[in-house]
């Protein structure tokens, strides 16, 4: 993991502060909720969130330009696993939190309910989305994206998932820039916070999949 | 020193091993005590637990029906070997022959025992049957992981018999057949008016939190009102002890709509699924058996479906 994640050089460290939540026991492993919380770090910059022992290891990266450092999303896994995720400070150093998700497995080489249904085809890359007043103040934004989400490990249906997204506010000032990988669900669902000093009146994500396919929505409140 | 080599002696602990597993795969006894609650009517409660290879995936309650005009079993277990031993306990108590055995739903502790019955015996409603049918084979599999040894043999069998809503006559006892929905698509209930007892299935649940992998929470509330309505004497959940009353009607109803309230305002108020798994659960819930389990399962089948319902829709912001 260190070798394959990491510089050789880097120092990579444990550290509590990083909460990866996400059930002990996960009975639908097409659909796994974890939730990544840096945000008791100083000054993340960058986050890598990656399951040991799926076939694909890595699952997201992102970084905070202004969200807040944590992000809530779904998971597929092949069987049981540590989750973590390692969070860079700008110190170049690498936190690492993590937890560990019982499942029967099998997520990753199932095929998308997607794939099987032209149902997608028509809404592909169709994003619904909501902003919400946090009592903590500053907003959450929560958004589901219509995507297959397919790993490639299902016979017959090649890799089609989520490569990029980039959430600004509706000036265009970056806030979150998200890397996907293949274990991301199918029509992924992302919970994002932003600071009070970062909320704006409205928001626009945007971003591709890995045939080149463009996201792109405006969200209002 | 033995004269034994290292490998030899593995090789002797390993066959010992073997022997020690097999032995134990032939005492695989579910110890199945039928309780007579009503004239000829007979329950098998289970244990109020989620499957494992202690229990054997027996966490379900069964029943038969004994009238001069045969046998009535309502359920035919988790395996074949459950299937078996019930078909025997049975036996042991009439010299009638099993005429008709009903799969109240298609959930794999409800008819994997089928194998231990004449095929011509087996009948459901044809949700039921279809269900069995397009996820018999994923159940059983599961239930081979879930339950280990005790599931040896076993395989999915459909019934072919439709069974149809309305009364059934069966050596004078004058019977109901509800066929409802909610806790999955096809749910039937079974009213013996001659004895005032109801089968529920697991429209109901008592003392043990319900379980929801098929569920339409709305239609499982209507169902519930129906069969409250029926004046029953004593019911039979699906899980959990028999009850006189209509406690545990009243009990599965305030679960599934404290669930249903519960996602609905978590999904309003934009939580993620790993917030609404950590929130707390009301006493009142608390000492139903596998509650925490459970919720965590409710959560992952039906909090998407409001999700999705919470960002189609958006309310006008609190701000």
């Amino acid at each position: 993991m260190r070798k394959e994640f990491f510089p050789a050089k880097a120092r990579v460290v444990f550290d509590q502060r990083v909460k990866v939540s996400a059930p002990l026991t996960a009975e639908n492993a097409l659909n796994v909720p974890v939730s990544v919380d840096a945000g008791a770090l100083p000054d993340a910059t960058e986050v890598l969130v990656f399951a040991d022992f799926n076939p694909i290891t890595r699952i997201v990266r992102f970084r905070p330009e202004g969200a807040h450092p944590g992000l809530g999303f779904r998971i597929k896994l092949q069987q049981s696993t540590p989750v973590r995720a390692a969070v860079k400070t700008r110190d170049g150093v690498w936190h690492v939190g993590g937890t560990w998700v019982n499942t029967t497995g099998g997520g990753c080489t199932l095929p998308s309910a997607g794939s099987g249904s032209p149902e997608w085809q028509k809404r592909l890359g169709e994003v619904s989305s909501r902003v919400w007043d946090r009592k903590e103040g500053g907003e959450r934004i929560r958004l589901r994206i219509i995507h297959p989400e397919d790993t490639g490990l299902a016979a017959g249906v090649p890799a089609f998932y989520i490569q990029e997204l980039k959430l600004t506010d509706e000036q265009g000032a970056p806030l979150l820039q998200i890397e996907g990988f293949e274990p991301l669900a199918e029509n992924p669902v992302f919970s994002v916070d932003i600071p009070a000093a970062r909320t704006a009146a409205g928001y626009r994500v945007s971003g591709r999949d890995n045939n080149g396919n463009a996201i792109s929505a405006v969200i209002e409140k | 020193m033995s004269i034994l080599s290292r490998t030899s002696r593995s090789a002797i602990a390993l066959f010992a091993l073997g022997w020690a597993l097999l032995l134990a795969a032939a005492d695989m006894d579910y110890g199945l005590q039928p309780v007579s609650i009503a004239d000829g009517t007979w329950v098998l409660v289970g244990r109020s637990e989620d499957f494992s290879t202690a229990n054997g995936g027996n966490i379900v309650n069964t029943g038969f029906i004994v009238t001069p005009a045969g046998v009535l079993v309502i359920d035919s277990g988790p395996s074949r070997a459950y299937g078996e031993q019930l078909k025997r306990a049975i036996a042991r108590i009439t010299d009638k022959p099993v005429t008709m055995v009903v799969n109240t739903h298609h959930h794999p502790d409800h008819f994997l025992g089928n194998q231990a019955f004449a095929p011509d015996t087996l009948a459901a409603l044809p949700g039921t049957i279809s269900g069995i049918h397009a996820e018999g084979g994923t159940f059983n599999e599961n239930m081979y992981r879930l339950a280990g040894d005790w599931m040896a043999g076993t395989e999915p069998l459909a019934p072919a018999k439709q069974l149809t809503a309305g009364p059934l006559e069966l050596g004078g006892h004058h019977l109901e057949l509800i066929a409802l929905d909610g806790h999955t698509g096809a749910d039937l209930a079974i009213f013996d008016r001659s004895t005032g007892v109801l089968f529920a299935g697991d429209l109901v649940f008592n003392d043990r939190a319900p379980t929801t992998p098929h569920a339409n929470l709305a239609a499982w509330q209507k169902a519930l009102d129906r069969l409250e309505s029926l004046g029953f004497k004593q019911i039979v959940p699906g899980h959990g002890p028999v009850a006189q009353g209509t406690a545990p009607i009243r009990q599965t109803r305030a679960w599934l709509g404290w669930l249903d309230g519960n996602l609905r305002q978590a999904a309003e108020d934009g939580l993620d699924m790993t917030e609404v798994l950590a929130i707390p659960l009301p006493a009142e819930f608390r000492r139903l058996a596998v509650v925490e389990a459970e919720y965590r399962r409710s959560v992952g089948q039906l909090y998407p479906a409001y999700e999705q319902h919470a960002l189609a829709h958006p309310g006008r912001n609190a701000r």
